[in-house]
């Protein structure tokens, strides 16, 4: 499963990251290396192993459905580039 | 005075032998007279430290102090510290002001440690020696040319270089371990959900783990006692009792303090890949363990192998969902020139991270995609399963696992820069306890030629925090390895 330039470009655009093409070549290069590594995973035999998605085997827990928070979004909003009445603002998406 | 443990330290504070506002002043001298040197922080602050000092000094005065109370301490800047910058060693946030505080940055708040800064460390976590950041490299006290290990490395230098006497890091994939290795003090990685990830900005969440920095096990028990705790804003942190780790070091024992005492030392962990310097030190440490009534038995963990690959899927996986958050919009850095919405998205990230991290969200991206899942990351999950498998009939047969935390000491900074997966190999020895969730403490024990520390791993199973502190105190008592200090002029020797 090697990965190639292509590759690289689109997973670029998922992550959306913006890469030119002498940046893609040199990353290409890098994750070709890891995923060498990576791929040493693909020998070993994992029929019937039960994938383990946490350090701890615990179920999630549950609360009470009831408002334990108060308002915080003048001060969460205190970092955000652009504000303008309580709501983020972003570059125009509908014309 | 603040050379001094923070047992010492906390003797001489309710005495009233030395003030808070004198120790953290001290710190504070310290601190700003290194940073040229170190780099070991982001944030110095001076008016905050020196308020929360009085109002330590206040409560002694009182009588109302505990263990920690007037303890000058510094904290990752990982974590989140209402009012303060909480960057991550990132451009992305690195005017960001964090709105509330960490789970183990409130606790320590309460237990009435007196925050200092906020430490250096690899862009969001991801790196073995603390280059990456936006904000320089962080530089080894034992030898400036050398690495201190990463990605804590800012927490690891300020205890290491007696700036402080404490520190809290983070610990994904060997973040705590490795740094206190090649820094030559001690630090523990929790098991997964003793102290809450709230307020820890998130790299791998099933990996995450904070934990605390100091010159001794005792002053980690200390620090672990006041970090953990059940919080039920971290649906994974676990709800168990309150729990001393630092009684059974205090316990008296017979002149063999380790009679009993089952050593597990695993093949994979004890021969080809290890710098020879490291092995023999790990040796004579191990050699000690058995004069203090340790018996040893050699274990095999046949799927430990195969912990750098599992982690190289598993954590950019998560690393590339958990930052998907940083978008130019809610929070951090914001691309001045866009064309549209996707565009400002794109450019703000390409900016905002460094080459690292980036390296990681596409190769997380990657094994996510579609038709790339099940080949990669539900593979890796089951190799998980596998190496937690191991370490579980292992604890059938000993009680504690030991060998060296890093194959080598520190590395000269710029060797490995160019080469990401040499760096990955650091962590060796680390990931496998990150990916199972036990606890596991890298303590001081030996110097190479060139001067440089040498870390002991001592691994334990889950929330056996207590025994391996235990093992690392009496280590400890019998030999003086914590003791040395690197070659700066403010620091003394002191036990």
């Amino acid at each position: 499963m090697a990965l190639t330039l292509d590759d690289v470009l689109r997973i670029a655009h998922l992550a959306r990251i913006d890469i030119d093409a002498a940046a893609a070549r040199e990353v290409h290069a890098k994750l070709d290396a890891i995923f060498t590594l990576i791929n040493e995973l693909q020998a070993i035999d994992t029929t019937g192993i039960e994938p383990m998605s946490h350090a701890q085997d615990v179920s999630a827990p549950l609360r009470d459905d009831a408002i334990t928070e108060s308002d915080h979004h003048a001060d969460y909003q205190r970092g955000a580039p652009a504000v303008e009445d309580g709501l983020y603002l972003v570059p125009r998406v509908i014309e | 005075m603040i050379d001094g443990t923070i047992a010492e330290l906390a003797q001489a504070l309710h005495a009233r032998r030395i003030s808070s506002e004198e120790l953290t002043s001290e710190a504070l001298a310290r601190i700003e007279r290194a940073q040229s040197r170190f780099n070991a922080f982001i944030t110095i602050d001076r008016d905050g430290a020196l308020a929360a000092a009085r109002a330590a000094d206040a409560a002694l005065r009182k009588g109302d102090g505990g263990p920690l109370t007037g303890i000058p301490l510094a904290h990752k800047d990982v974590l989140m510290t209402a009012g303060l910058n909480t960057t991550c060693g990132s451009r992305m946030l690195a005017d960001f002001v964090a709105p509330y505080d960490a789970f183990v940055v409130e606790q320590l708040r309460k237990a009435g440690t007196v925050l200092v800064g906020k430490t250096n460390m690899d862009e969001f976590a991801m790196g073995s020696s603390s280059e990456t950041s936006w904000f320089g490299p962080v530089r080894n006290p034992w030898d400036p040319a050398y690495v201190p290990g990463g990605s804590s490395g800012g927490s690891a230098v300020a205890v290491a270089a007696r700036l402080v006497p404490a520190a809290t890091g983070t610990d994904t994939g060997g973040s705590i371990r490795q740094p206190a290795a090649l820094t030559g003090i001690c630090g523990l990685k929790p098991t997964y959900g003793a102290c809450s990830r709230y307020g820890l900005v998130a790299f791998a969440s099933s990996l995450d783990h904070p934990g605390p920095f100091g010159r001794t096990a005792e002053d980690c028990a200390l620090l672990l006692r006041a970090m953990a705790g059940h919080d039920p804003r971290d649906s994974t942190s676990i709800d168990r009792p309150p729990e001393d780790y630092a009684q059974l070091l205090r316990e008296p024992r017979a002149a063999k303090v380790l009679e009993g005492l089952r050593i597990g030392l695993p093949k994979e962990f004890h021969g080809e890949g290890v710098d020879a310097e490291v092995a023999a030190a790990v040796e004579a440490a191990i050699a000690e363990l058995q004069k203090l009534g340790a018996t040893l038995k050699t274990i095999s963990l046949p799927a430990v192998k195969y912990s750098v690959p599992v982690y190289y899927v598993i954590a950019p996986a998560e690393a590339s969902s958990n930052l998907s958050r940083f978008d130019g919009v809610r929070y951090g850095h914001r691309a001045n020139d866009f064309k549209d919405l996707l565009d400002m998205y794109k450019k703000t990230r390409a900016e905002g991270f460094g080459a690292e991290v980036k390296r990681r969200i596409l190769t997380g991206t990657y094994v996510l995609s579609h038709g790339y899942y099940d080949a990669y990351y539900l593979k890796a999950q089951q190799v998980r399963r596998l190496i937690a498998d191991d370490f579980r009939r292992a604890y059938g047969e000993c009680d504690v696992i030991v060998g060296p935390t890093a194959p080598s000491a520190a590395f000269k900074i710029g060797a490995k820069t160019d080469d990401p997966v040499q760096m990955y190999l650091n962590d060796i020895f680390t990931i496998a306890a990150d990916l199972t969730g036990a606890p596991a403490i890298s303590i001081p024990c030996g110097v190479t030629r060139d001067g440089l520390p040498i870390g002991l791993q001592i691994q334990g199973n889950h929330f056996d925090e207590a025994r391996i502190l235990d093992v690392a105190h009496r280590y400890q008592q019998a030999t003086d390895w914590h003791q040395r200090v690197p070659p700066i002029e403010h620091a003394s020797k002191s036990s």
